[in-house]
């Protein structure tokens, strides 16, 4: 079914998000009879990873390359499938009901309730928050929003741009740039010295993993993109109003280059957001540096009927939420009694192993990558939230006073209750608590988050429709 | 700065930022078109009135907020381009304007 007009008030299954995990999920669950809904915020399917798929005016596929052209088989496969698929709609509450929850789904402005009896929640990964000087000035983007572009619109780098960070992510997006005849000016790039062999070290087991071959490759691409600048110890964006200029230290000398662009990358994490206001369990992840929901080997979170995919259930790429999201279906479809156990275990053989294959030697990536404290835990004048532009020292300073947590920390500074819902300060506001005060992020703990997970307008809520119980409440009209 | 890769086709789809006239790409989001114009910074904040312009261009960091066919604080980066659209710098908070409800 291609993308629905207009919604049913109930299905049985309400699957969020439509990257990898959450199109093969829909596609999964519905070739089982079970009337399933997708809803995603994009235009098309695809989430970040495939943005764009059915709809890139970049058709020369060298430029994004047979990774991410795979994604149209997971896009074609949800179109052709009963599911009913439903862009341009933001998921913005589930209440919990009798038979399972209630969904506020806003599209083109109006709200309205649709219920499921299981969810499945595949909200996928956002950029690691960079909190460096500077990071606010216009000019200064993510290098994933730079690849948005170049998916969506056929945009890329023109002179006068600089790429800093670190992370498979920012070498793909190098390579792209380099196979659509784009080039930068400079890569700083901030993986720490020795961070390989450490790595390799500590996970071998990276030899045996499909990534092995493809991450080669793709730093010999990525270097055509521009010069690369090792062993980045610092970086500061500077200028009045925009970025004219980056500041970086390697080897304890400082520099300065001139841009027009910056394109920001340590790193992808998981959206939580949802998962966490619907209440499910996290942990912290020491390896990956950052809040992870916590979950079985079949997506199964602390509250029942919310089954979790893909990598807003922990960062392991578009592969390994591919072979999720059929995994996650299996256990809807369990959840929801069309199978039992033993049925969803032996259905799930090869999804199981697939996924496995894919996350063989991940730890060697996350050990490789994991970004330097520095770039992670900012200080002084270096905006934390850039909402409500709280400071770091002004984080300190409430610890100092007293501020225990993230949470009372919104009562003191409004630090993450800006429209961006704690999205782009809240693992950095848990590590610089946790570093004040000797305790570990665990020990902090990340925000307590809650619906509405994004903004929503008066007259959004407004369009609801009514039941004649709410109406009486506010207006008593005549029985 | 950015610039169209010449196989992303011809920008035919109307609209104005600033009350100018521009042309953008059927299919590009507001923030996509007006990366693509050489507009780098789209709002100044409600906090400190400092600039910003797009940052994550996918719906989630809130700072491509701008005025479209004068309602405000729309994410540029969420809405596609349409004939005729006015695309609006938004200075600071939003106005509420009581008279515009609807």
């Amino acid at each position: 079914m291609s993308a629905v007009d207009t919604l049913r008030a109930e299905y049985e299954l309400a699957i969020v998000g439509a990257g990898p995990a959450g199109m093969a999920a829909a596609t999964a669950a519905s070739a089982r009879g079970i009337s399933t809904v997708l809803f995603d915020e994009q235009a098309a399917p695809g989430g970040q990873i495939y943005r764009a798929v059915t709809t890139t005016p970049l058709q020369r596929r060298e430029i994004l390359g047979d990774d991410y052209w795979h994604g149209r088989t997971l896009a074609d496969a949800l179109l052709a499938s009963t599911a009913a698929y439903s862009p341009r709609s933001m998921v913005w509450a589930a209440t919990r009901i009798e038979n399972g929850f209630e969904l506020a789904v806003s599209r083109a402005g109006r709200a309205q309730l649709v219920r499921a009896a299981h969810l499945i929640v595949a909200t996928g990964a956002e950029e690691r928050p960079f909190p460096i000087p500077g990071w606010t000035l216009p000019g200064v983007m993510t290098a994933g929003a730079a690849q948005i572009l170049l998916k969506t619109a056929g945009v890329v780098p023109g002179s006068g741009t600089v790429v800093a960070g670190s992370g498979p992510l920012l070498y793909l997006v190098l390579a792209q740039f380099a196979a659509a005849g784009a080039s930068v000016d400079a890569v700083l790039d901030t993986t720490p010295p020795g961070r390989f062999r450490a790595a390799w070290r500590d996970a071998a087991g990276f030899a045996t993993s499909p990534y092995l071959g493809k991450g080669l490759a793709l730093l010999r691409r990525a270097r055509a993109a521009g010069r690369v600048v090792r062993g980045v110890e610092s970086l500061e964006a500077i200028g009045d109003g925009r970025v004219e200029r980056v500041r970086y230290r390697v080897g304890g000398t400082t520099h300065e280059i001139a841009c027009s662009s910056l394109l920001l990358h340590q790193g992808v994490v998981p959206n939580i957001n949802f998962a966490n206001a619907i209440g499910c369990a996290q942990h912290w992840d020491d390896a990956q540096a950052c809040f992870v929901p916590s979950v079985d080997a079949w997506g199964t979170s602390s509250v029942a009927g919310v089954t979790l995919a893909g990598d807003g259930a922990g960062i392991a790429g578009a592969r390994a939420a591919e072979a999720h999201g059929t995994i996650a279906a299996l256990n809807a479809a369990c959840a929801l009694g069309r199978i039992d156990r033993a049925q969803r275990d032996a259905a799930g053989t090869q999804a199981q192993a697939e996924r496995s294959r894919w996350l063989r030697g991940r730890r060697f990536l996350d050990l490789a990558y994991r970004p330097s404290p520095q770039f992670r835990v900012p200080s002084g004048t270096t905006l934390v939230c850039r909402c409500e532009e709280v400071t770091a020292q002004q984080v300190i300073d409430s610890v100092r006073l007293g501020c225990t947590g993230p949470n009372q920390m919104k009562s003191f500074l409004r630090c993450g209750m800006g429209p961006c819902q704690g999205r782009m300060c809240g693992l950095t506001v848990s590590e610089l608590i946790a570093q004040e005060r000797r305790s570990t992020p665990e020990e902090i703990g990340h925000y307590r988050l809650r619906f509405p997970i994004k903004p929503v307008t008066l007259g959004e809520l407004a369009s609801l429709p009514q039941t004649e119980a709410s109406e009486q409440a506010v207006v008593r009209l005549p029985r | 700065m950015f610039r169209r890769l010449p196989e992303a086709g011809a920008a035919t789809v109307p609209l104005t930022i600033d009350g100018s006239a521009a042309l953008a790409r059927a299919g590009d989001s507001v923030a996509a078109a007006l990366i693509a114009a050489g507009r780098v910074d789209c709002r100044t904040t409600p906090v400190s009135g400092k600039p910003r312009g797009p940052y994550c261009m996918m719906g989630v960091c809130f700072d491509c907020l701008v005025e479209i066919d004068g309602r405000p604080n729309q994410q540029a980066c969420m809405v596609e381009v349409q004939p005729g659209m006015q695309v609006a710098r938004q200075e600071g908070p939003r106005a509420v304007d009581a008279s515009a409800a609807q």
